[in-house]
Formats: structure tokens, sequence, C-alpha cells
């Protein structure tokens, strides 16, 4: 009854916390500007389900690919488990599900049983090739300090909880079997279920398990606790680091930007001012219409992160930074100071502060500080070819070429500034109709020579 | 074995009371860079041979604003746009096609969203469908047994998913089509894209257009065909890095046809 109690006071802890930081970032997020991404719902579903759930991205890079997979299914599968933990724990009941299932029942735990295994192999193979390999994309300039740690430690936890997982069912299955008399006399008669031979893999872990029943009674309810507890704290860890992709692949894939790649929005707001420019009927001098709201004009181009689309946004809190778009930028691979994955943690570290500055300062708080210049250098902006490598590269579709581009947007059209031979460029075009000085009334020369 | 180019303008035609099935958007490298005039000369000659009514807008073309906008500057572009949308509205044009992969994005994507909505096809798009129907035959002598590789634009593959069309193109002259490691989705950009080709690279320790070009000579390919002369000229370049040049030639898929049906 004490320890219904406290589990119960735990799973509400553990879940208030989660839902308090949730809602920090939900706030943050909506913090961009608005871009409407309701429309071709069919296909967003869809693009969900293959992308995100059947994780069709991921097979461009086959082992990395396969074990990402034997992580993500045993991660997904094996909450149901935790369903049946979380049962037990309110209900002060053992393997509740046993007596809905039956036998049915340990054929499923034995399932699980594999998946665990699979995830352990998988994030050992993982941390091999981080810290044995050093495969490259792993050890580049903004994976220094926390990124790495933070990577390191999600494949430490998954390993300490399928342990967890496999102790706890190890030692279970020696009390399961015993006979019910004994258990009885024990005072442990909810752990007869009467087990028809061995667990798939823990098995092989009962040769370490002590004879004693209360000693084998203590390391199974410490595992589970362990287990479900370390679950909760797992799943309050996940906001503060890239793990969080676990949960934000799904919107973000559903939300993702559905027209050809290299395609660009064209700012409204540059529309109606170059409409007016071309519509000799419109008077720019004249007052607004009476009763019309008066509309702050927004800036062009973005300087700091609220200046960025809550989709933007979005995509910088699903980054995992596995670091494939930086492998396959051509900027990034001869030596320039631009890397994709940095754009997206750049914008994701800013937003944090941002947010914790409204949070401690009010919603109009400036810092002084922006996401251009402080965080990311027009040098690694302007390093961008825009070849979208890094959009197609990405299993969740994040799209930091977007960003790229508005922050170019605000240093060209609210600075002015930019490399000087484009300047040059912008002199052409406007003059003569190209990007080169030559005259537009030489366009057709090439026919006759 | 010169013949003269026929190449009529929207206003020809337009003063003759006659419209043209489609048009062909030069661009401005098409117009005027040496080496992607001849590109655009040899695409006229396919589409003479092909007896295709076409025209061009000649001076009243003007730049789709590409640069710009990929450089951040927006009102730039949709002055361009807007120019632009209304020669073409003004001239009734409903089909276009380009020799420029970055014009075929802007055109195609960006000016219909402005409210110019033509039909736009890359001219490797449009050479295999004059192929396919038979309006045009390449024999393919010249190229027969060379080993060829194309490099995908990235405004044409993976910007706008045509990677079929050139590669089409170049079975159908008798090529050996070797692929690089890096094609089709994962093709390496040249290093033009984004108004790069209009200024200095940033730092660093290489060009994109020489990393790009030991991807060429490690296939070991005769041609290097690709499908936009800003890639040609990059590619060209990159070539010359290596001193390659008597080894690989960098040409255009319209090149290979006009040269492969004697034109």
């Amino acid at each position: 009854m004490i320890s219904s109690i406290i589990f119960v006071a735990v799973l509400i802890a553990g879940g208030y916390i989660f839902a308090k930081k949730a809602s920090f970032i939900r706030r943050n997020i909506l913090l961009g500007r608005e871009e409407d991404r309701s429309d071709r719902k069919t296909e967003r579903w869809l693009t969900m389900a293959k992308v995100a759930m059947g994780q069709s991205k991921m097979n461009a890079r086959p082992v990395a690919g396969l074990l990402h997979l034997f992580v993500y299914v045993g991660f997904v599968i094996i909450n149901i488990e935790v369903l049946e933990i979380i049962l037990d724990g309110i209900f002060g009941t053992h393997r509740m599900f046993h007596s809905l299932f039956g036998n049915f029942y340990f054929m499923v735990i034995n399932f699980f049983e594999v998946l665990a295994l699979m995830v352990i192999v998988g994030v050992s193979v993982f941390w091999i090739r981080r810290m044995i390999i050093r495969i490259p994309r792993f050890w580049s300039k903004e994976m220094k300090g926390w990124p790495k740690n933070d990577a390191l430690f999600i494949l430490y936890i998954e390993f300490i909880l399928m342990s967890a997982l496999l102790i706890m069912n190890a030692a279970d299955q020696v009390l399961m079997a015993q006979s019910p008399e004994i258990l009885e006399a024990a005072g442990l008669s909810k752990y007869a279920l009467n087990l028809d031979g061995h667990f798939a893999i823990s098995q092989f872990l009962v040769g370490l398990m002590p004879q004693d029943l209360n000693m084998l009674h203590y390391i199974e309810r410490g595992a589970w606790w362990f287990h479900i507890v370390g679950i909760l704290a797992f799943l309050n860890y996940l906001p503060y680091s890239k793990h969080f992709h676990i949960i934000m692949a799904f919107p973000n894939t559903f939300f993702s930007k559905l027209t050809p790649k290299t395609e660009l929005d064209n700012l409204e707001a540059v529309t109606k001012e170059v409409e007016m420019m071309f519509d000799p009927s419109i008077d720019p001098y004249a007052a607004p219409p009476e009763g019309a709201e008066e509309v702050v004009p927004s800036r062009f181009g973005a300087k700091d992160v609220k200046d960025l689309s809550w989709k933007q946004l979005m995509d910088s809190y699903t980054c995992t930074e596995c670091g494939r778009c930086t492998s396959v930028c051509p900027a990034s691979l001869t030596g320039k100071a631009l890397s994709p994955r940095k754009i997206m943690m750049d914008t994701r570290d800013r937003l944090e502060e941002v947010g914790r500055g409204i949070d401690a300062h009010g919603p109009e708080y400036e810092d002084g500080i922006s996401l251009l210049n402080d965080y990311i250098k027009p040098e690694e902006i302007w390093a961008c070819t825009t070849c979208n490598a890094c959009t197609e590269a990405c299993p969740i579709l994040i799209d930091p070429a977007s960003i790229i581009v508005d922050l170019r947007r605000y240093l060209v059209m609210e600075e002015s500034q930019g490399p000087a031979e484009l300047n040059a460029v912008y002199t052409n075009i406007e003059n003569n109709g190209a990007p080169w000085q030559f005259a537009q009334a030489d366009r057709l020369n090439w026919k006759d020579e | 074995m010169e013949n003269k180019l026929v190449v009529p303008t929207m206003a020809e035609l337009t003063a003759k009371g006659e419209a043209p099935e489609v048009l062909f958007w030069v661009g401005c490298a098409g117009s005027f860079d040496d080496r992607a005039k001849k590109i655009t000369k040899a695409f006229v000659k396919i589409l003479n041979k092909a007896d295709i009514k076409f025209a061009v807008l000649g001076t009243e073309e003007a730049c789709t604003g590409d640069p710009a906008k990929r450089a951040g500057n927006e009102f730039l572009f949709q002055m361009q746009a807007m120019m632009n949308i209304q020669v073409l509205q003004g001239y009734n044009i409903t089909k276009v096609v380009t020799t420029c992969p970055h014009c075929f994005n802007t055109l195609k994507n960006e000016y219909s969203k402005l409210g110019g909505k033509f039909d736009v096809v890359h001219h490797t798009q449009f050479i295999n469908e004059l192929l396919s129907s038979g309006k045009i035959t390449a024999e393919g002598g010249a190229f027969r047994g060379k080993k060829i590789t194309f490099h995908d634009p990235c405004y044409l593959g993976r910007g706008n998913d045509v990677y079929e069309a050139p590669r089409e193109v170049l079975r159908k002259i008798d090529t050996t089509l070797v692929e690089m490691a890096r094609s089709r989705r994962n093709s390496l950009c040249c290093g033009a894209g984004g108004a790069q080709m209009f200024k200095e690279a940033e730092k660093g320790d290489k060009e994109i257009n020489v990393e790009r070009t030991e991807d060429v000579l490690g296939v070991k390919a005769d041609i290097v065909a690709t499908g936009c002369a800003f890639c040609n000229t990059m590619l060209t370049d990159g070539v010359k890095h290596f001193n390659k040049e008597d080894d690989v030639q960098v040409m255009d898929v319209a090149e290979l046809i006009a040269t492969a049906a004697d034109l």
C-alpha cells in the first residue's frame, strides 16, 4: 500500500515536471512567426508515417540505420511493458497482464527480452562508433562539451535501463519457478505465476543470482523501481537533450516542407511593397483607411530566433545532432566555417536563452544578444551554396537552408551587408538585367556570333 | 555544315500574329557567358532540327532574380519576378523551356506563387521528349563506347527531382554511363549555387569544384555531362586545376545531342 502511494507520487511528479518543461518548449516554438503548414493533410500524415514511424531516411546509411532500428523498435515496443509496470505500481500487483493473457504473456516477455538485448547491442555499437572508431561527424568542432557528453549519457542510460529490465526478469524467474508453497511460506505468494521454463535472455543471468528468496525479492524489486524511476528520469532528461527527437520527429515530419527543396518562400511583406511600386494607382503617402489595424512592420529576414518561423524553431528542437547534414555539406567538406548542424544547435540554444529570459523578466525582455553575429557568424551563412544536401540528408526533414537564407535576408535587406561582389551583382541586375555588366540590348548577340 | 540558326523573338512572332509552342528562356549565362553561349546554340540547333516553333524574349528577357534571392535580396528578386511575369503574361506564354536549372527552379516554383503560372521544363527533359517521340534522332557515332558520367545540378536534381531525363538522353547515344559515388540525391554541389558563382568562396581549405572534380576523375570518365552552365564552368575550372583537359571533356547534354545528331 505504501509502495503504491510512493509510486503514484513519483509518477505524478515525473509527469508534472515533464509537462512543465514541455510547455516551456511549446511556448518557445510559438515565439516564431506564423507560417501555414496546415495544407495537404493526407500527404503530411503519410510523410510522418513513412519518415518518422517507418524510418525511411535512416537506411541511407545501412549500418547506422539498422542499429537505430533496433533501438527504436525496442524502445517503442518495450514501452508496452512500461504500461504494465505502471499498472502494477499503482495497484500493487505483480505482472498483472499475466492473469489476462496466461502463457502468451511469457512469450511476449521473451520477445521483449530479445528486443532489450538488441537495444543493448545497438547502443554498444553506437558507443564504439563514437568513442573507438571515432566517426568524424561525431567529433567536429560543434560537438565539444555538452553535445558530446549528452550523446554518451543517452547511450549509458539506455544500456542501464535495459540491463535493469533483464536483471529484474532474472531474479523474477528464479522466484516464479518456486513452488507456491515455498513462496507462500516466504510471504512472496504474488510471485506464484507458475513460470514454465526460462526467459529467453535473462536466463543467462540466473547464475549470478543468489539462492536466498528474500535477496531475490530485493533484487527484483530494486530493479523494478530502478527501471521505472529511471524511465521517468529519462523522460525528464529528454527536453534538455538531443534525444528529444524521439518525440519531436513526429510533429516535425508532419509539418515538414512539402514543396520542392530549392523553392524558397516569397516574402509577403516584400510582395506588398513591390506591388505598390508597380501599381500607379496606389498613393504611397496615403493615410491608412479609418479603422484599419495598425500593422507593425516586421523585420525583413531574421536577426534573432523570433524572426524565424515556428517551424524553423521546431526544427531546432528536433535536431538530434547526428551530423549527416554537415557530413555532406560542400562548404563543411571543404573546410569552411559553415556547419548546418551548428546552425540548428545555435538556433535551439539561442531560443532556450530567449525563453529563459522571458520567464525571468517578462515577454518584452531584450537581452541585447542575437542569433546572428552572437551565435552564427556571417562567414558561416555566406559559405552556403543552397544545394540542399543538408535537407536531403536529414532523417527527420529539418531544413537548415531556410534559416541560412533568412539570416542572409536580414543582413542584405536590413543592414545592407554582405560580400562586396554581390553588391555589384545587385546593381547589374537592377541596371542591365543580368548579374554581369553586359547591356540588356546585347542579350541576343549570341545568335549571330 | 554551319547552318544559320533560326532564332525568332516573341516580338517578331507577335508582329506576324503568330504564337510559339514554347518559349526558350535563355538565361543570363546562356546569353553572355562564352562557354554557355555554345550550350544555347547547341540547344537552338536541336530545336531547329526538330522543327519546333519556339521563340526567345531576346532583349526583353532579364535575370529571373535567382542569385539575388539566394543571396537574401528578396526585394530585387521580386522586382525582377514582377517584370518578367508581366512580359511573359503580356505575350500569353504558357510553356517555357530553359537550359538553366536555376531559371528553371525560379520560373517553375517561385514565379507561380507570385501569379506567374507557367509550364516550365528543363532542356534535358525537352530533349528527352524529342528523342522519344522521334522528332530528332541521335545515332551517337561520335560517342559510341565513350565513358560518360552525369553531374546532377542541385537545382535540377535534389531541388526538383529531375534525375532520369538527362540520363535517359545519355543512354540513347550509346555511351557507357558510369555513376559517381555521389550522384542523384547524394550528388555533390559544384560550388556555384546560392550566389557563390558571383563571389569569392569563403575561407576554407579547399575549393568545392576541386572536391567535385575529384569525383569525376575518380570514375575515369571521358566526358562529364551536366545540364547547367554554372556547373559546367565550375567543373571546367576543376578539370583545369588538375591539368586533365586532354582526358576529360565537360559538356552539356544539349551539346552531346547536337554533336551526336551531327548538327
